[in-house]
């Protein structure tokens, strides 16, 4: 078994246009630009994409939003001091934005990996967000009903992998790559450094290589670089 | 009118903050808080995207821009401190871990409804972040904010008229001219800036408070 591609436009090769896409990343940390970088470069467009914002600065997802490719976004806080790519297409009405918490984004997610049907969540309950969802009261508190959300693939940055696609992450770069790797049909992960077999400790993997379809060493963005 | 300044409202809030707590700090003015907490207490804070014992920031020239803070602001890690993956993070707040969160408010109703999240004006991109989670996850939730408006209209309130963040969740409202406690019994003064007594607090938030 070898999960181990040769270059990020290798392990994107097969995302075609429509195509639903978890990226990992808060802000600019854990962000997988260079597979993001490959996306761009091969032309697809009309994705909807899952992150916890809606692209920082110039590179990774805000580059993808310049370059027009995201029909909607799936996100928590879009807007920032940086997101002018995102502004400037939400303004212009040539993106979607469907708002979530969060938690309960991380929630959705991490019920999509773990086949659950649904989740009840006490966040949101009584606000805008909750409008129009079901609720039930449970031991005296009340919670809302929120479905899994999963993806056709997850683009996440580790910090070293295996073969068989064993992950560890750096720092608070981990964020949401280990719940976006369950929830997709095929995740991707670009990682500074691909190791041998048994170098890393069993006992510290954060994502077992199950969750994992493809790695992709990108060893120039490894480490404090952004 | 006296008042107190942001730094005196946050070294306020610091004061209440107990040995052993597990604390999250929002943006903006509640992040000053962590300037003041004693250095004689044990307490770790907590940060959405995935840290446990988060330290200052780092000197200039040692960021590490893996290492951030909700703000995405380079933090650095106190010895002894952890990193998680969201839906943990997520799991410390919303499972009750956190003790105390401290957040910012457009208003905050007497029975502790909050509004932090959306002015609702049209045009505005609406953003949430981790407000909902944090409001309602935390054992008790206390806020920061200036008492009245720039026009002078009371942030605590009867019934929040701003979209709201979470129901009945607020515990404590520090303010610029008073401390309060709210709940289901309303509004109640803690302490107020020397000269504001009830009368005229009363008056400054139209509201029907107690001491």
């Amino acid at each position: 078994m070898d999960k181990s591609m040769t270059s990020a436009a290798e392990a994107v090769a097969d995302i075609k246009d429509g195509a639903s896409v978890m990226l990992g990343g808060f802000g600019t940390a854990g962000m997988p630009d260079q597979l993001i970088d490959a996306l761009i470069a091969q032309n697809v467009g009309d994705l909807v994409v899952i992150n916890n914002n809606a692209g920082n600065g110039e590179t990774g997802l805000a580059a993808l939003i310049k370059a027009g490719r995201v029909r909607k976004i799936i996100c928590s806080f879009p807007r920032q001091i940086d997101s002018h790519h995102f502004d400037a297409a939400y303004h212009a009405g040539k993106i979607e934005l469907e708002l979530v918490p969060q938690g309960n984004l991380a929630a959705r997610i991490e019920a999509a990996g773990a086949g659950l049907g649904a989740i009840f969540t006490p966040t949101g309950y009584g606000t805008l967000l909750a409008d129009g969802k079901e609720t039930r009261e449970i031991d005296g508190r009340f919670y809302v009903l929120e479905y899994p959300i999963r993806a056709d693939f997850a683009l996440i940055k580790a910090h070293r992998g295996d073969r068989w696609g064993n992950l560890v992450y750096r720092k608070t770069a981990r964020n949401f790559g280990p719940i976006m790797a369950m929830a997709a049909k095929t995740t991707i992960a670009q990682v500074s450094e691909i190791v041998p077999l048994g170098s890393l400790d069993p006992e510290v993997v954060v994502t077992p290589g199950i969750f994992i379809q493809r790695v992709v060493a990108i060893p120039q963005a490894s480490g404090a670089l952004a | 009118m006296s008042r107190w300044s942001r730094e005196q409202m946050a070294a306020r809030v610091a004061r209440d903050i107990p040995e052993g707590a597990y604390v999250n700090l929002g943006i903006g003015l509640p992040t000053k808080v962590a300037n003041y907490l004693p250095m004689d207490r044990e307490i770790l804070l907590h940060s959405e995207n995935g840290l446990l014992g988060m330290g200052p920031a780092p000197t200039p020239g040692e960021e590490d821009w893996e290492l951030i803070n909700a703000g995405k602001q380079p933090v650095t890690l106190l010895a002894g401190g952890s990193y998680f993956h969201h839906a943990d993070s997520f799991a410390m707040m919303r499972g009750g871990h956190i003790d105390i969160c401290v957040l910012g408010a457009y208003q905050v109703s007497t029975r502790g409804d909050l509004a932090n999240w959306h002015t609702g004006e049209p045009g505005a991109i609406p953003a949430v972040g981790g407000a909902m989670d944090l409001a309602i996850g935390a054992k008790e939730t206390f806020v920061m904010m200036e008492l009245l408006t720039k026009q002078g209209e009371s942030k605590l309130v009867e019934a929040c008229s701003y979209p709201l963040t979470g129901l009945r969740c607020v515990s404590r409202v520090y303010t610029d001219l008073a401390v309060f406690e709210v709940g289901e019994n309303g509004a109640k003064i803690i302490e107020a800036i020397d000269g504001l007594d009830i009368g005229a607090l009363s008056k400054l938030t139209r509201l029907h408070l107690s001491e």
